[in-house]
Parts: C-alpha cells; structure tokens; sequence
C-alpha cells in the first residue's frame, strides 16, 4: 500500500445471510482513496455505498477481501483496538446528525475527547474550537432540540473532527437538509478538506455534492461502474 | 473512561412521568420495609430500655414470663439474703413482684379495650428502675389502693388521669400520679403496691417474681448459679435485658407480614424498574450506537444504564424515606404475647434502616437495570444504528 493513500479496498465482498437466501452488498470492490482526497461515492439504495462506509470505519467486517485504512488492516482488529484506532482515526457524520439529545452541543462534540487523556480544561476549549470551525461558536450550550437540521449537522462535523482524525466518513450528510444548508455543509467539508488536509469520503444521493469533490465513482449492486449521466 | 453521569440525570428528568412513576412504586416498597422497620426498632427500643444486664427477674423453673410464675415470700426471703446483691441504705435491692393485668377502653373509643399490665412492687422496686421519674401526682401509698401509670397508658387509655378511678382486683384504686420511664416498656405499664395487690388478687405472699440487682457483672452471673442450683426453690434467673429482649417475639407476626409484602412489592419494583430501562434502551438504541461508535467500550455502556436504573431506584429510595420520615416518633401499641398486654412504644427511624433502605433500592435498581444494561451493552454498532 503506497504511503499515500489513505483507504485501500482489495477484493472486498460483503454478504447478508438471512434465512435462506444471501444478500450481496459489495461484490469484489478494489479500490484506492489518497490521503488529502475528498472522495465522492454515488449511486442508488441499496447500492452498497453505505456498507462500504461501514467497512472503512471498521464497524462490519468484509466477508472477505481486505481493508486497510491509514495502513492498518483493521479486518485483523479485535473489537477494542478496532474502538481505540476508530477513535483516534476516524470521525463519522450521519444523515439524521445522530446526537445525543439530552447534551449540549458543546457537550456532544466533547463526548469523543472524554476518551483521551486531556483534561476538562482543554477538552472544553477544544470543543468549542472545533464549534468555531463550523460556524457555532455562539451555539455552545444549545442541546439539539433547538438547533435547525443544519445546525444540527454541523454540531456533527464538529464531533467527528474534534479528535483531529485523518479520516472524516459521511453518509449522506445533506439528505435530511434544505438546499441552503446542504451547500453550507458541503462548503464545510470541502474546507476541512482543502485547509485542513482531511481525507473526505463521503456517500450521497445528491448530484451537488459531486460538484466538491475531488474524485467521484459510482457504486450499482455493489459493484463500481460508469458514472451515469447525470440530469 | 465511563459515560457522564450528568447523561443519566438528564435522561431520567426527560423522562420525567416514567422516571416518576416508577420511583413511586421502588418508593411504596422501601416505605413498607422501613415502616416495618420502625416499628421493630422502636419496640426493641422499649423493650431493651426496660432491661439491667445488672439485674435478674427471678421467676418460677419452666415459667417464660412474669405472669404464669409463682415465686412464695419465703422463697424471696431467701433469695433477697443471698451474697452478691448490691444493696441501698442497707437495705438488699430486691422486690417481690406481682404482675397481672386490668382492662382499659381507649381514649378515643371507648369501646376498645386492651389489657394493661398492673405491677405490684414495693418502694424498692422503684428505686430499681433507675430512669423512672413521676411526671404528675405523686407515687402510691404503700397500704393503700392507690395506683401511679405509665406515661403511654396514661396517654391511650382512658380513666388514667389523676383523682380518676379504676377498678382492679377487689375493688376502685385511685390514680394519684403518672410517672415516665424514658422509652422502656415499663410506660406500658401501671404500678401499685405489692402486698395490697397480691391481697386483692387472693394469692396472699406468693407474688410473681423478684427482682434483684447484682453488685456487678460477676455477681449477677454468681447471683444466677446459686438461684437455679439451690433445689429447694425450684426458681431459675435470668437476666433482665434477656427477658425483655425475648419479647420482640410479639413484634414477630408485624415483621414477617411486613417483609413478606415488602420482598412481593420489591418483585414488582424491579419488574417496574426492568421495565423502564427496556424501554429507555429501546429509546435511546441509536445513542448507544454513536457511543459505541465514538470508542465508549460495552462495559461503559453497561455501567451508564445500570448506573441510570440504581440512580432511579435510589430516588424512589429517598422519596420512601420521605414517606416513612413522619412516622418516626410517633406512638404506637403492640400486642405483647408474654405479658398478655399491651406495649407502647414510639416508631424510630434510625439512620441504620434509612442506609439499609437505601441499599435495599439500590439493590432493587441493580436487579431491575441489570438485564437491560446487559443487552444494551451486547448490541453492535450497526443493529443500534439501524435501530430508528
């Protein structure tokens, strides 16, 4: 694996058994992502993207293949060292924002940071930091309930990057957004990516969000084909 | 690194109906077991309180209390000139006793009776009882039908109060005084003269029992051989605090009843409690994912909602606290199966049952929370995830 990329996929298949019949969700993927890229995967539901996500945060195992992020093969991780590197590694942003509602967004961005070792001290200063960054600086003691969807959303970014991991994963970040907060998310994502050197991938249904990445491929019946016209 | 417990707090206030409803009924548990438990430790209170490890009732061989025995004035005279009995003024502590008991109706209902102990004791008697003190009127008069009661019949029962009258044995005694005797039983009962009391009684010299007070410790252990060795008198002591001490029996009955409710309640409660927590972990399955996600290890997912369900228990705990907190000091009357009377006595609760009720909830919020902690804890990152 060259020291540049980032994500590196190698025959990877992953099948659902149900009762009597298995469902394949990515069939046979290889695939390269760089360190520094902002990578685009489309496609349909069902298509695959977001087991593929899954498999890069390490929280589902390929049934076969490899995956190796940032050189480590993490299908080779027992649970805690998998919980340990993803923390260290790894910041994941949702389409319903996933929250803790009960928790400020100051609070919830430093739910990550109470597994380091910083003090409370800094993790609160480091919190807030990374509200800034995201443009909710003024926000800090708002629980979610009284945020907007983007808001909302952007609390999320502020988690996932408030442990400085290399790799951000969203999964369909702008699909529960208007059109005016999708772009403002996207514009952040793009700038933790150009500014702060952030490997970005992300899975959406959103033609727009094409328009921000670096590299886009397109995932059908869990395998990458040509990337469709697009209306 | 463990979940804020702050995220418990606030679950449970968001919670707010559930969270109080099901500390309500953790809350009816720990307030029956406490109740029960004030009872129980306000009757050993007064029961304890009545007894001298220095002293011994001496009482017929086979007799378990003061009123099937017979002990005959020559018997006493012989006990009462034994070595080791401390003596007042020259005089050896001892008093022949008599106990038997008198029916008094209720202030309030007149017409519930109850049995009250009458004690016939000499003056030395009183002296004997050192925490003893009259309140109103004056002692009896040694010869006379006249009676001095306890300050809980004198509170409960009606005809007590001083100039009234009562009639017991072969006639009307007046009530000349009402004495306290701290928590002890001996409020429970009424006091008149012995030889007068064994007349009106027909039993003449045989009275009851003796009481006598050892010098000290070793004396009383001495005291307690001679008298069961000496063939003659057929007698048998025991220690004053170990007689009274046998009566929290009559308590028996209130405290396996009580802690039979209390353990099929606390059943209930932790079903309520697992309940709640069932539902809290169905609520919140997304939550426990991104925790998980974040790098939060099982056993922080474990450890938060066993903590949220020991933290609602508690509450429950402290409301029943609460709930029971009125009770204590307040008088209360108890059935007493040796004596064939009544004994009053005030509820307590001590700082001892509130810990332990304390305990008991947080017992009932661990059994309850444990299941769904445990299956909260099990769930992978995904199906949490999905779960929405």
């Amino acid at each position: 694996m060259s020291a540049n990329v980032a994500v590196s996929l190698r025959g990877v298949l992953k099948e659902y058994q149900r009762a009597d019949y298995s469902v394949r969700a990515l069939d046979h993927i290889t695939l390269d992502i760089a360190s520094g890229q902002f990578f685009c995967l489309m496609g349909p539901s069902g298509s695959g993207k977001s087991t593929l996500l899954h498999l890069v945060a390490g929280i589902d195992r390929p049934t076969n293949g490899t995956v190796e992020v940032l050189g480590s093969a993490i299908g080779e991780m027992d649970d805690r060292s998998l919980a340990r590197w993803r923390s260290q590694n790894i910041g994941y942003i949702f389409q319903s924002f996933n929250l803790v509602p009960v928790m400020t967004a100051a609070e919830n961005v430093e739910l990550p940071l109470l597994l380091t070792h910083l003090s409370k001290r800094e993790r609160r200063e480091r919190a807030r930091s990374a509200l800034e960054i995201v443009g909710l600086g003024d926000r800090l003691g708002h629980r979610p309930q009284q945020l907007s969807g983007g808001q909302e959303q952007r609390v999320a970014i502020a988690r996932a990057i408030v442990t400085d991991p290399s790799i951000i994963l969203a999964d369909e970040p702008t699909g529960e957004l208007d059109a005016q907060s999708a772009t403002d998310v996207l514009t952040i994502l793009k700038t933790l990516n150009a500014n702060h050197d952030k490997t970005i991938i992300m899975v959406t249904h959103d033609p727009r969000a094409r328009q921000y990445a670096k590299e886009s491929r397109y995932l059908d019946k869990g395998k990458m084909t040509e990337m469709p016209e697009i209306q | 690194m463990l979940i804020p417990i702050t995220y418990n707090f606030r679950n449970l206030l968001v919670r707010k109906t559930t969270t109080i409803m099901t500390a309500l009924g953790v809350a009816l548990t720990v307030a029956v077991m406490l109740g029960v438990g004030t009872l129980v430790e306000g009757l050993r209170t007064s029961l304890v309180a009545g007894g001298d490890p220095q002293h011994l009732i001496v009482m017929r061989q086979g007799s378990t209390a003061e009123l099937v025995s017979v002990v005959s004035k020559e018997d006493f005279d012989v006990i009462k000139f034994s070595p080791g009995i401390a003596e007042l003024d020259g005089e050896p502590m001892a008093s022949h006793e008599v106990i038997s008991v008198v029916q008094l109706p209720l202030r309030d209902d007149p017409t519930s009776q109850a049995n009250v102990s009458v004690r016939g004791l000499s003056s030395m008697g009183i002296k004997l009882r050192h925490d003893v003190e009259l309140i109103e009127g004056r002692w009896f008069t040694p010869g006379k039908r006249e009676m001095v009661v306890g300050q809980g019949v004198h509170g409960k029962r009606a005809g007590t109060d001083v100039g009234e009258k009562i009639l017991y044995g072969r006639g009307d005694w007046d009530v000349v005084g009402v004495f306290s005797a701290g928590q002890s039983a001996f409020n429970s009962e009424i006091w008149v003269d012995a030889n007068l009391a064994g007349t009106d009684l027909g039993r003449g010299g045989s009275l009851s029992s003796v009481l006598i007070r050892a010098k000290d410790s070793v004396a009383a252990a001495a005291l307690q051989n001679l008298v069961e060795d000496d063939q003659r008198l057929g007698l048998e002591a025991e220690r004053e605090s170990e007689y009274y001490a046998k009566q929290m029996v009559s308590a028996d009955p209130v405290r396996y009843l009580g802690m039979f409710v209390a353990v099929i309640m606390a059943i209930g409660s932790c079903f309520a409690a697992m309940n709640t927590m069932f539902a809290a972990v169905a609520n919140r399955a997304p939550e426990i994912g991104i925790l998980r996600l974040l790098g939060f290890s099982r056993t922080s997912i474990l450890a938060s909602f066993m903590l949220e369900s020991v933290l609602l228990s508690l509450l429950g705990g402290i409301l029943g606290c609460l709930l029971v907190l009125p009770l204590n000091g307040l008088e209360g009357r108890i059935g007493n199966f040796m004596t064939f009377a009544e004994t009053t006595f005030q509820f307590r609760l001590t700082l001892d049952y509130i810990v332990g009720g304390l305990i008991f909830a947080a017992t009932m919020g661990v059994m309850g929370g444990l299941l769904p902690a445990w299956l909260a804890a099990r769930r992978e990152v995904l199906q949490s995830l999905g779960d929405r």
